[in-house]
């Protein structure tokens, strides 16, 4: 039966929500937090920066990562920059503009206290990292540098190079390795999380597989957290690393812990195209180039000539054209959809025809090709390694490319799923971007999540469980899910079909990107459904997977991830089927404007979708929660 | 183009290892190096056998994770690149590419090119941070970092701990992988105060993990895919050597 959920909002006005609950929240004196566990699952920004942070207060942290080091997290991976509301640029930035930017961009269609609190927690998070080293562009004084990102107009946005997310990392991961060095933390690199463990009705540890090994382990704590990253790999081509997953929060989902808003995925406007079948990966190159390149399609479909060749008369600058205000630097979304709409109307450029141009020549024109080279180099370089060409001389060709997961598990204001001792952070969570994410935003998210928020709410939690002694993994929930997690790596070796994991994940990310991508229909999305569902019943029938679970083995890694996959993408068309509106990311074609844009329904769609697994992945259970807007009402999204 | 591949095979650490032949008959030039492994693979799967086992994630060039000796050079022909990044135009129709783990004491190989490069961490904890506790941070603009001193801190933190620095030495040194980090902290105004502690502390860790000694062959940056300068080692050893004399 379906509920309406309740969110935590702590009372009071927008701005003292987050002072007020810290000042009523509960504390675990120094010699208490010494005798309580965390497992930390995930060593990215969000994982790393709590698990650091935890241990300095005094609790015993056990961090788990699949990859071989907490460094190799994806948020390694992000380029572009982090967004704080300093306001260093005098441009009149504020903790609440960069709120109702946040807000907007995500088409009124997140929690106004979460997101009021991402803002307000910003500045701090810059701080934290200078301390920490993080060598943030400066000017020639001294000072940090700023600049734009899509979806705003003024200049929040602090970046290292083309590489903010490595060294935001680096930061986090260091100060993660120094409470190893200090006893406070026990890294568990190499492992996975398999299933979640509930006792009693709460939290109480992991099932993990080491994969090095192949042991199935059991470890227990007083709570457990998931940082485990967004799951946009489920599209197969993304701009996602080959391990990224669902797994950890699907399971979870499994034991309880509802799923938000799943299919409100963001598509990424600037990744390289597809150039062939043995694609695993789609390459990001950071929107930060909209800062400085132009985006344009020749006018004719039949166009032959080179870009370079093209005159003026004949390209469409069409973002210019139909978003004046902002131009290139539209939302995500929207400049997205406006490619697919380019490329769809044939004027898709490249080989495949399925890109739009990139050029640069009028910034390079305007500030010479050193300063262009100095923002921007590495992008270049890594775009001449992965195509061949010199983006100096030529536009680049980029497309549109599954990106960043606007949902995830449904928490409370305290970032606690709906599962006792189970909470969620990161991208991993569905909090705060609403529909569709700012640029520069979510390494934002995710920092100040495991910074600045988790310590405090999770401390509320833990300081009831004080006098609850170390959790025993011989408890027999243990035993039993245990047991589950053998059975099903068991049932994956048994199968010996003849179709590997990454075959049917291709199959699954093809589906996805044709029906539950940037446009989405009633009857597409029906389709798709019945599609996953006779995929997912070859995938039992059908899989082939080499090897034993006692040993190294990435396919058996593999079938589980995908196993998983079959199920989330079946409630991700249900999500995008039950929304009958349009909202940021999330395109129905029966719902739009006559100029073609998104038309939100206020009135019947004004919350997050929670959804409960009820045993058959057909057939969840729709809970509601009410987005309440108390401060800003939601408006009509206009960037022209 | 056709391809053809003597892999290094080895189940675990005790077993002994061998190369084996594979040939690839249809290798596009715009595959990457590790889509083609993954070609590889999914015909070995098919055909009973156990697929190569490789490190990779990101499969972008940032992650640090991939990488292998390609023809006795760490990831491969192509300078300043990953293995993941590098494309196979790199290579001719009819070649044969000899595919190797990293291979160094203190990387014990895990399975066929999987290596465990876990010493390369405990190096970073055991000294390469800022001891900042979360909330002790002073306002950001308040130390001042001209842009000289942060853009050369960057190129040294630019460092992504692949490890083939250490494969690509002939003493297995993790030297440039330290310097590196020691330099970008002793670089910036946040981490000089720790520089002496720090680089006493890490060099130790070094030494500790069964990492050689640095002969300066500069072997290393050639082969760094993000050719983090070797004139960080002359800065650890200049910071190395300041340390020893302050404390006597
Ligand atoms: C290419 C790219 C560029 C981006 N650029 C920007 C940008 O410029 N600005 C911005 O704000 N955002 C950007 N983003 C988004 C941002 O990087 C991510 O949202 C953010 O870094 C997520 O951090 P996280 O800590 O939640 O997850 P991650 O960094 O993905 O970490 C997930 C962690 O969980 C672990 N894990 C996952 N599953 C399991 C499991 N089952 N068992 C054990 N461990 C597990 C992983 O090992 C990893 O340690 C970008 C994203 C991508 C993909
Ligand atoms: S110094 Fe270069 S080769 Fe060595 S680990 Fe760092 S990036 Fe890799
Ligand atoms: S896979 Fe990440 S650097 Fe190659």
């Amino acid at each position: 039966m379906s509920i309406t959920i309740k969110a935590n909002i702590p009372e009071g006005p927008l701005a003292e929500k987050w002072n007020n609950y810290k000042a009523k929240a509960k504390l675990v004196s120094p010699n208490n937090r010494k005798k309580l566990d965390v497992i930390m699952v995930g060593t990215g920004l969000a994982g790393a920066s709590a698990a650091a942070s935890l241990g300095e207060m005094g609790y015993n942290v056990k961090s788990f990562c699949f990859q071989d080091s907490a460094r190799r997290a994806h948020s390694v991976a992000a380029q572009g920059g982090v967004n704080a509301a300093k306001n260093y640029k005098n441009d009149g930035d504020s903790v609440y503009r960069m709120f109702h930017d946040t807000l907007k961009g995500g088409d009124f269609r997140s929690r106004e206290a979460n997101t009021y609190r991402l803002a307000e927690c910003s500045a701090s998070l810059i701080d934290q990292a200078v301390a920490q080293g993080v060598p943030f562009g400066r000017e020639y004084g001294g000072y940090l540098r700023n600049r734009s990102f899509g979806g705003v107009q003024v200049s929040r946005t602090f970046y290292a190079r083309g590489q903010t997310g490595q060294q935001l990392l680096l930061g986090s991961y260091q100060a993660l390795l120094r409470q190893q060095n200090a006893g406070k933390v026990k890294l568990y690199t190499r492992h996975e999380m398999l299933d979640l463990v509930m006792v009693d009705g709460k939290a109480r540890g992991i099932i993990a597989r080491n994969l090095d090994t192949g042991e199935i382990e059991r470890h227990s704590a007083h709570a457990v957290v998931l940082a485990t990253g967004g799951f946009g790999k489920i599209y197969y081509l993304s701009t996602l690393a080959m391990g990224c997953n669902a797994s950890a929060i699907w399971r979870a989902h499994k034991k309880g812990a509802y799923m938000a808003n799943p299919s409100w995925t963001q598509i990424h406007p600037t990744s390289l195209p597809q150039s062939g079948e043995h694609q695993s990966k789609l390459t990001l190159m950071s929107e930060s180039l909209r800062n400085d390149g132009r985006i344009w399609v020749p006018n004719d479909p039949k166009e032959t000539r080179l870009p370079g060749d093209i005159p003026e008369e004949d390209r469409d600058y069409y973002l210019e054209r139909k978003y004046p205000a902002f131009g290139n630097l539209a939302p995500r979304d929207i400049a997205s959809r406006a490619a697919k709409e380019q490329i769809d109307l044939g004027k898709g450029v490249g080989a495949l025809k399925n890109a739009v141009y990139l050029d640069f020549s009028r910034a390079i024109k305007e500030y010479g090709q050193e300063v262009i080279a100095e923002r921007y180099g590495n992008l270049f370089t890594m775009y001449k390694k992965i195509t061949g060409i010199d983006a100096y001389t030529e536009p680049m060709k980029i497309s549109p490319a599954a990106h960043f997961s606007m949902g995830g598990l449904w928490v409370d204001y305290d970032l606690q799923t709906s599962l006792p001792g189970l909470f969620a952070i990161g991208e991993a969570n569905f909090s705060d971007h609403g529909a569709n994410r700012l640029g520069a935003n979510s390494l934002l998210q995710a920092c100040v999540d495991g910074y600045f928020i988790l310590p405090y709410t999770l401390q509320n939690y833990l300081a009831d469980e004080i006098r609850v002694p170390k959790i025993d993994v011989n408890h027999k929930a243990f035993e039993e899910t245990e047991q589950k997690v053998r059975q099903q790596l068991e049932g994956f070796l048994k199968s010996k079909g003849n179709k590997t994991a990454e075959e049917f994940h291709k199959e699954l990310g093809k589906e996805l990107y044709d029906k539950c991508g940037l446009l989405r229909t009633k009857a597409g999305l029906q389709k798709a459904i019945e599609n996953i569902q006779n995929l997912r019943k070859e995938f039992t029938e059908n899989l082939l997977v080499p090897g034993d679970i006692e040993e190294v083995n990435s396919e058996l890694e593999k079938a589980g991830r995908v196993s998983d996959y079959m199920e989330l993408a079946e409630l991700m068309c249900i999500d995008a089927l039950r929304r009958e509106e349009s909202c940021g990311a999330h395109f129905r074609a029966e719902h739009q404007t006559e100029e073609g844009e998104a038309k939100r329904d206020d009135e019947n769609y004004c919350y997050s979708a929670a959804w409960e697994w009820t045993g058959n992945p057909s057939s969840p259970v729709l809970n509601k929660e009410p987005l309440v807007f108390e401060t800003v009402k939601p408006t009509v999204r206009s960037y022209k | 183009m056709k391809i053809h591949l003597k892999i290094w095979r080895q189940k675990d650490r005790q077993t002994k290892g061998a190369f084996k032949d594979y040939t690839l008959e249809d290798v596009s030039k715009d595959m990457s190096f590790l889509e083609m492994l993954d070609t590889l693979n999914i015909k070995l799967i098919k055909s009973g056998e156990r697929p190569v086992e490789f490190d990779h994630d990101c499969r972008e060039g940032i992650c640090g994770q991939c990488g292998v000796m390609i023809n006795g050079i760490a990831h491969g022909p192509l300078k300043h690149t990953t293995t993941c990044q590098l494309h196979m135009r790199s290579f001719e129709d009819g070649d044969t590419i000899y595919v190797e783990p990293f291979k160094a004491a203190a990387f014990p190989i895990v399975r066929d090119l999987k290596v465990n490069r876990s010493s390369l961490d405990h190096i970073i904890a055991s000294g390469g941070y800022v001891s900042v506790d979360t909330g002790q941070a002073p306002e950001a603009n308040s130390i001042p970092v001209t842009h000289e001193q942060a853009e050369a801190a960057f190129d040294a933190a630019a460092c992504i701990g692949c490890g083939a620095c250490v494969a690509s030495c002939k003493n297995s040194s993790a030297a440039l992988f330290t310097s590196a980090k020691i330099s970008q902290l002793a670089q910036l105004p946040q981490g000089d105060k720790e520089t002496s502690k720090r680089v006493v502390k890490m060099v130790y860790q070094m030494e500790e993990e069964g990492f050689g000694h640095c002969s300066f062959t500069e072997a290393c940056q050639v082969e760094c895919p993000e050719d983090i300068s070797v004139l960080n080692i002359a800065r650890m050893n200049y910071e190395y050597n300041k340390a020893r004399l302050l404390k006597k």
